[in-house]
């Protein structure tokens, strides 16, 4: 299976200074030959290496708005995210202008969608076979994180299309139904916050088909509808529900569900710490989990321009402010909610297929951890020292990368070299 | 005849550090996720350890989390130096628990501790002895 990525790296940039080995919470970078290797089976795309690189030696790839080109229609979907990179007084119906100046024929919200999944969402919580705490699958850098690190909590996950998705599914529909023309003929795309986004429009997180034809950049998109701005002289209609916009931070998709059965929390380092509780049977009284990768929630994506924080007061400011919409909610059947998709785990812990072989590899492991320094300093290129442990048993690295095992065996072997030295040839043994 | 792989993990647990409390079952789930242990068998385990590092902390002063890995088994115990328990029967009931009410305020002692283990373990046996502590052995077959 070749998995696609939307985090890159530029190898002419990377210095190989391991800062990011540290940082990212699956462990998927190493630093080779002095550049950062991402591992592919591991990186679920929540672009905190491209936040921490000092060299800017990786990046984000997007999809270039030349694809418009292509299509006869195409629709933007609008991130709740994106509203809040702008001032709180412009009017939601102006920012939609002037992003559908920029080529499109049409654009939606993708609140819309939002505000149709929470109301399901309420709903489903209080039904039965709900495994509780039942999961969002809104962020797909944690269904990504589910899949790879904790494969046997993915019957968790709420059986819900991510917002993006279900907008993506509600647009050609409206397309369709107002022009007559076919799908191939629509291009529907997400102005995206991160770089998970991404690679969830060209591999979903399950095995289906994305109904997204491109991720664009936010900050490319904003820096262009900004611009345009002042020469907007007409509001798009709006939709603009408070809680629908509200899933652009971090607690936003709670506002449907009863707030002491709800937890959110952000940054994929505290998702990962909530899971393990999950994991061990904990929080079995929570309802709902909305893990988000990004700290503040989607206004806190590598792509997003403004400060999060400053993003989330724009955007409670907008949703007090906001007028009768001109839009109605969209009238979707439950059916166009429901993931398409089959979530199937993708473990990378596993250190081989064979259960007698990965047992003894294991106790390789905790032998090999023994002899090394437990300082974990990345100098070896892995971030920290069992890790390194688990390179070498994997075949991937070897014990001499350590610095520290080095310079012991390069001072043993200058032992024995004196040795060797003061040892004389049997013929010259007279002294 | 080869002898069988096995590993053999031991975890260190401290009565009353509940900051703590999970740490043993969640390095035990990571060696049995490395193995390649089916999921639901690794979370069984997991939940059954927890429960079992759980009553170290809250019940006693001092223990180990221990586990013994094979192919076909994975075996668990968990010993203490504690109070023991004077009535183990009484002990196994959903919702018996003594557990004080500073450590129920912290959201532990719901008296389902032991019920949970035997639940998921397909072997559950305990041992104790009043005023030096308690063995609880726990056994998952592996079938797959
Ligand atoms: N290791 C132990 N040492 C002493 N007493 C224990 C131990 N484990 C369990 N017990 C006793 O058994 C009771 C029930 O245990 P359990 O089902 O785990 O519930 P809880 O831990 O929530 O009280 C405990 O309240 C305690 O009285
Ligand atoms: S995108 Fe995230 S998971 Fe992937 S290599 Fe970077 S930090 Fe790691
Ligand atoms: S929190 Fe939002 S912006 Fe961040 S990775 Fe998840 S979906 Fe993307
Ligand atoms: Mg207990």
């Amino acid at each position: 299976m070749t998995y696609f990525h939307s985090v890159k790296l530029h190898e002419d940039k990377c210095k190989g200074c391991t800062n990011c080995i540290k940082r990212c919470p699956t462990e998927a970078i190493r630093v080779r030959g002095g550049r950062a290797v991402i591992d592919d089976a591991r990186c679920v795309d929540c672009g905190e290496c491209i936040r921490v690189c000092p060299n800017r030696a990786k990046s984000v790839v997007t999809d270039s708005r030349a694809l418009l080109k292509d299509r006869k229609f195409n629709a933007c979907l609008v991130a709740p995210s994106f509203f809040g990179q702008f001032r709180s007084e412009v009017s939601l119906g102006r920012i939609l202008a002037s992003i559908k100046s920029l080529g499109f024929s049409h654009v939606l919200e993708v609140s819309r969608a939002a505000d149709v999944v929470a109301s399901a969402l309420s709903k489903h919580l209080l039904g039965p076979n709900v495994r509780y705490p039942a999961l969002s699958t809104s962020c797909p850098a944690v269904v990504r994180l589910v899949q790879v690190r904790f494969p046997d909590l993915i019957d968790h996950f709420v059986p819900f299309d991510a917002p993006m998705e279900i907008a993506a599914y509600a647009a050609r529909q409206e397309i369709k139904l107002a022009t007559g023309c076919s799908d191939d003929e629509i291009g529907v795309f997400f102005t995206t916050p991160c770089p998970a986004k991404v690679t969830a429009v060209h591999q979903p997180v399950g095995q289906g088909h994305s109904q997204l034809t491109g991720a664009l950049s936010m900050a490319e998109v904003y820096a262009d509808a900004f611009k345009f701005l002042p020469k907007v002289t007409h509001e798009e209609p709006v939709y603009g529900s408070a809680r629908g916009l509200a899933w652009a931070v971090s607690g936003g998709e709670g506002t449907a569900i009863a707030k002491d059965d709800y937890l959110a929390v952000d940054g994929l380092q505290h998702v990962i710490a909530l899971l393990e509780e999950v994991e061990l049977g904990r929080l079995r009284s929570v309802k709902y989990i909305e893990g988000q990768a990004c700290i503040g929630g989607c206004v806190g994506g590598v792509l997003a321009v403004g400060n999060p924080f400053i993003a989330r007061l724009r955007i409670a400011r907008m949703s007090q402010r906001l007028v009768s919409a001109s839009l109605p909610a969209l009238d979707l059947a439950p059916s166009a909610l429901t993931l398409r998709q089959t979530l199937l785990p993708r473990p990378f812990l596993q250190l081989d297929a064979n259960i007698e072989v990965a047992l003894q590899k294991l106790n390789e492991l905790e032998a090999l951890v023994g002899q090394l320094p437990m300082l974990d300093c990345g100098a070896c290129g892995a971030p920290h020292c069992r890790a390194l442990a688990e390179d070498i048993v994997r075949g991937t690295a070897s014990s001499t990368d350590c610095v520290f095992v080095l310079r012991k065996q390069v001072s043993s072997l200058a032992g024995e070299l004196m040795d060797l030295a003061g040892k004389l040839p049997p013929a010259m043994g007279r002294g | 005849m080869v002898e069988q792989a096995v590993l053999e993990v031991a975890y260190q647990v401290v009565g009353g550090d509940f900051s703590q409390a999970g740490d043993g079952a969640s390095r035990l789930k990571r060696v049995l996720q490395q193995i390649g242990l089916a999921p639901a068998l690794s979370r069984r385990i997991a939940v059954a350890a927890y429960e079992a590092e759980l009553n170290i902390v809250i019940h006693a002063y001092s223990g180990v989390l221990k586990a013994k890995v094979s192919p076909v088994k994975v075996e668990v115990w968990a010993e203490d130096q504690g109070p023991g328990i004077p009535d183990v029967e009484l002990a196994m009931k959903e919702g018996y628990s003594t557990a004080p009410d500073h450590v129920r305020a912290l959201g532990f002692g719901a008296g389902m501790g032991l019920p949970n283990m035997r639940r998921n373990a397909d072997e559950l046996e305990i041992k104790t002895v009043l005023g030096e502590g308690t063995i609880v052995y726990m056994c998952f077959a592996n079938r797959a």
